[in-house]
């Protein structure tokens, strides 16, 4: 297992130098100059000029990629166009505010999804089939920006039950952080578990038509122990799968929710970063999430391993 | 035994009020500010942190007229170029500096000559001073300048402690030190700018509040169910739509001040090929334009009637509006006659670019419809902010809709976008009768002299519309019905001295 996980990161290494030469490319197509938003509403030349100096931007572009990669290896990110903070520091504030966000809205997700699919699987074709595939199917089709600004009226504004919005770190306040939290967790949650529940439904569809499942029945087993140890744990493969991916996804920012609940996460770090044109806090954290992307793709690797050891080593 | 009693009490006492006082005033931003340092930064946003954070040396009145601040009082000589300037003494900073000549005279430095500074262009005029002794400056000019005062009532005025960016440098906006209400604790980036109270300051007793907290929240729906939930005190920049909500909610205030800026269309009359077209070309065409335009009717459709409309750089807010050009009515007929001897009798196609957000948009989308009655038909190019500032900065497009802040002085609104070479001219205007009025309004110290020249200028913008004028935007803030003592200002800006909550 441990050969098996040294090998994947040591794949990982040219896949991030790509993810990084990609971004800072695509970074160089924008139109517009950050530069001329930087100077301020008077666009004075002289300060334009140093501007561009300070930010290296006369440089070739090659040039500017290689000074920025060899700093990046030193563990230096830059620092941001628009607050002159250092972006490594930025992303040490945003990243425990996403993590928290992903980690709650996935556990809804899971709570509502898994059981919601099984549930369906198992009795396929009632009228609780109908009724959760259908919850799903909205959960899926309504907007999360929409769901966000309603529920806050209705819980915030008109209940008084939880704050609108904000963040209060974890540690200074738990109670307090899962409150705030909990919003805006519950609209992203709600999303992937339709998602969720698709999965597993169909992952347990095919499942219970399996011989083993028949022979399980057939010893006299009890339902519940034939559904969740037997079918569930492989059906839960694919399920892992997605999950993981839902996850890295999250970490990448909620971008809406997050505008939507004023949650200072990687989403609109780098929405607010792409239209400002800062370059090097849109190139710290595409690295950042290309790396969380791949760990958790490794993770998955490992998880599959775990729940059905007869995969083996690759 | 009995004074033990009653030392017992008081303690007790004093600890209960001072939890009564323990008060934090939380106010929600638009956006999230730049950077904190008022020689580099260049948002809107980052000088209401100022206000709370940053004293400078001049302020205004709700009817823009300076007042002192950190200067007590100033003086020109005969010919208006020197300025000379008594200061407070009883004045430090933050981390304990005394605030003297010598500090003013280092701040100038750094707004004149860091190189990043986003000042320059505002204190050009300055070329050296003399420390005359601690309380007095005196400022020498290459060159008459009355905008000069006006200045020092924003960022150029804001004191910051030389110890501090002298160690800090560039870097002095991730802590900055100063001398104003309140001084910096933390912030967190697009999560919130929080300062706490400053003991030392010497208007410490107009101030009641032990903290203040600035969040950026950029919804407009989020932020006024915020203000509804009783998670903040108040807010800026209250969607004009939403005031007729706000105004009938019992538990909320609303407060307006018409701001100093604008918006309009920029016309590209000589700013590259892309001027080559009927509207660059001819100021017939331009004013056939602002004739089909109902500003009005714009104003009522898009702001619920909230903002100001609009046909001159000078805002109804500022001493300088003229009031000999109003707000013309739509005039079809005129529009279409204009075009007819511009020769257009057919009508003309012209593409105008605007930012891509929902508000500025429809504005465009109001004006398009009322153009095309009159013959004129615009295709709309929403561009991203920063894309639409290159383009039009690099003379490509044909007209542009975009806005100004707005400055405390005249000369701020006008002269660097009318005059030949002016800095943000993006039209590329260029009219000698132009540079002559608004250089002579620039030099004058006399305000008569200047209202005449500014008169002049307006008459001969009014005829060219290298800028089309559409409306002056209206500050909007809304609060919690127990905040007291808010005063609102055409600038915009938030100033805390005595403001308070009462419970």
């Amino acid at each position: 297992m441990l050969a098996f996980i040294a090998r994947r990161l040591l794949i990982a290494i040219p896949t991030i130098v790509i993810i990084s030469i990609f971004v800072f490319g695509l970074q160089q197509l924008l139109p517009g100059d950050p530069i001329l938003v930087l100077a301020g509403e008077e666009r004075d030349p002289d300060v334009i000029e140093a501007l561009r100096e300070k930010y290296r931007l006369n440089d070739p572009i090659p040039v500017q990629y290689l000074a920025w990669a060899g700093n990046a290896l030193q563990g230096d990110l830059g620092i941001s166009l628009r607050t002159q903070q250092p972006v490594l520091e930025l992303i040490a504030e945003k990243l425990p505010v996403t993590v928290q966000l992903a980690v709650m809205a996935l556990i809804i997700a899971m709570v509502i999804g898994i059981p919601a699919g099984v549930l369906s699987a198992y009795k396929k074709g009632t009228w609780i089939d109908w009724a959760a595939n259908i919850t799903a199917l909205s959960g899926l089709s309504v907007p999360n920006f929409w769901l966000g600004i309603m529920l806050i009226l209705l819980v915030s504004v008109k209940l008084g039950w939880l704050p609108a919005s904000g963040y209060q770190p974890f540690f200074e306040d738990p109670l307090q952080s899962i409150r705030t939290m909990l919003m805006p967790a519950f609209v992203l949650g709600t999303a992937l578990a339709a998602t969720l529940m698709r999965h597993t439904r169909s992952a347990m569809l095919s499942v219970l038509q399996s011989d083993y499942v028949r022979t399980a029945r057939a010893k006299g087993l009890r339902e519940r122990t034939v559904l969740i140890k037997h079918a569930l744990r492989n059906a839960l493969v694919p399920v892992v799968t997605v999950m993981t991916l839902l996850f890295g996804e999250l970490l990448a920012g909620a971008v809406l929710t997050e505008q939507i609940f004023t949650i200072p996460g990687f989403g609109k770090l780098v929405v607010d970063a792409v239209f400002n044109r800062d370059y090097a806090v849109v190139q710290g954290i595409v690295l950042c999430t290309g790396i969380a992307f791949i760990f958790m793709n490794i993770l998955a690797d490992v998880a599959y391993r775990v729940l059905n050891p007869r995969m083996g080593d690759l | 035994m009995r004074i033990g009693k009653t030392l017992c009490v008081a303690a007790l006492l004093s600890l209960s009020t001072s939890l009564v006082q323990a008060q934090d005033f939380r106010i929600a931003l638009q956006e999230d500010p730049d950077v904190l340092d008022p020689d580099q930064s260049r948002t809107f946003v980052g000088r209401i942190v100022y206000a709370s954070l940053c004293d400078k040396l001049v302020d205004i009145t709700p009817d823009l007229e300076i007042i002192p601040m950190l200067a007590t009082g100033w003086s020109w000589n005969e010919d208006g170029t020197e300025l000379t300037m008594t200061l407070r003494d009883d004045v430090v900073f933050h981390d304990g500096t005394p605030f003297n000549a010598d500090a003013v005279a280092a701040n100038l430095d750094r707004s004149k000559n860091l190189e990043t500074s986003r000042r320059k262009s505002e204190v050009k005029s300055i070329e050296s001073w003399d420390v005359v002794d601690d309380t007095t400056i005196k400022i020498n000019l290459s060159a008459p300048d009355a905008t000069l005062i006006a200045q020092f009532a924003d960022r150029s005025g804001m004191m910051l402690s030389p110890t501090a960016f002298e160690a800090a440098g560039e870097d002095f906006g991730l802590a900055p030190v100063c001398a104003g209400p309140f001084k910096f604790v933390e912030r967190v980036a697009q999560d919130r700018i929080a300062l706490e109270k400053f003991a030392d300051y010497y208007r410490a007793d107009e101030i009641n509040f032990d903290t203040v907290t600035f969040l950026p929240i950029p919804d407009t729906t989020v932020r006024l169910a915020n203000l509804r939930a009783g998670d903040l005190n108040m807010l800026e920049r209250l969607a004009a739509t939403d005031v007729t909500s706000a105004e009938g909610d019992a538990g909320l205030q609303v407060e307006k001040a018409t701001s100093l800026g604008y918006q309009g269309i920029t016309n590209n009359v000589a700013n590259g090929d892309n001027a080559q077209n009927p509207l660059g070309q001819s100021n017939l065409v331009r004013q056939a334009l602002s004739a089909a335009i109902d500003r009005a009717a714009l104003n009522q459709v898009v702001f619920e009637g909230a903002f100001a409309p609009g046909n001159q750089p000078f805002s109804p807010a500022s001493p300088w509006y003229n009031a000999d050009f109003p707000v013309p009515e739509r005039d079809i007929e005129a529009a279409k006659a204009l075009l007819a001897e511009a020769g257009y009798p057919d009508g003309v196609t012209i593409e105008i670019q605007v930012a891509n957000n929902p508000v500025q948009t429809q504005v465009m989308q109001v004006v398009q419809a009322m153009a095309a009655d009159a013959g004129i038909n615009i295709e709309i190019v929403a561009k991203e902010f920063a894309t639409l500032l290159a383009d039009q900065s690099a003379g490509d497009y044909t007209a542009s809709q975009i806005g100004w802040s707005g400055r405390v002085d005249p000369d701020g609104n006008i002269h660097q976008f009318l005059t030949t070479g002016g800095g943000i001219n993006d039209s590329k205007f260029s009219h000698p009768d132009m540079d002559t009025f608004l250089n002579e309004a620039r030099l004058s110290t006399d305000p008569a002299v200047r209202k005449e020249s500014y008169s002049s200028a307006v008459a001969l913008q009014q005829d060219q519309l290298p800028i089309i004028y559409l409306y002056h935007p209206v500050w909007i803030w809304a609060l919690e019905d127990s905040v007291k003592g808010f005063t609102p200002y055409p600038d915009g800006m938030i100033r805390l001295h005595g403001v308070s909550v009462s419970e």
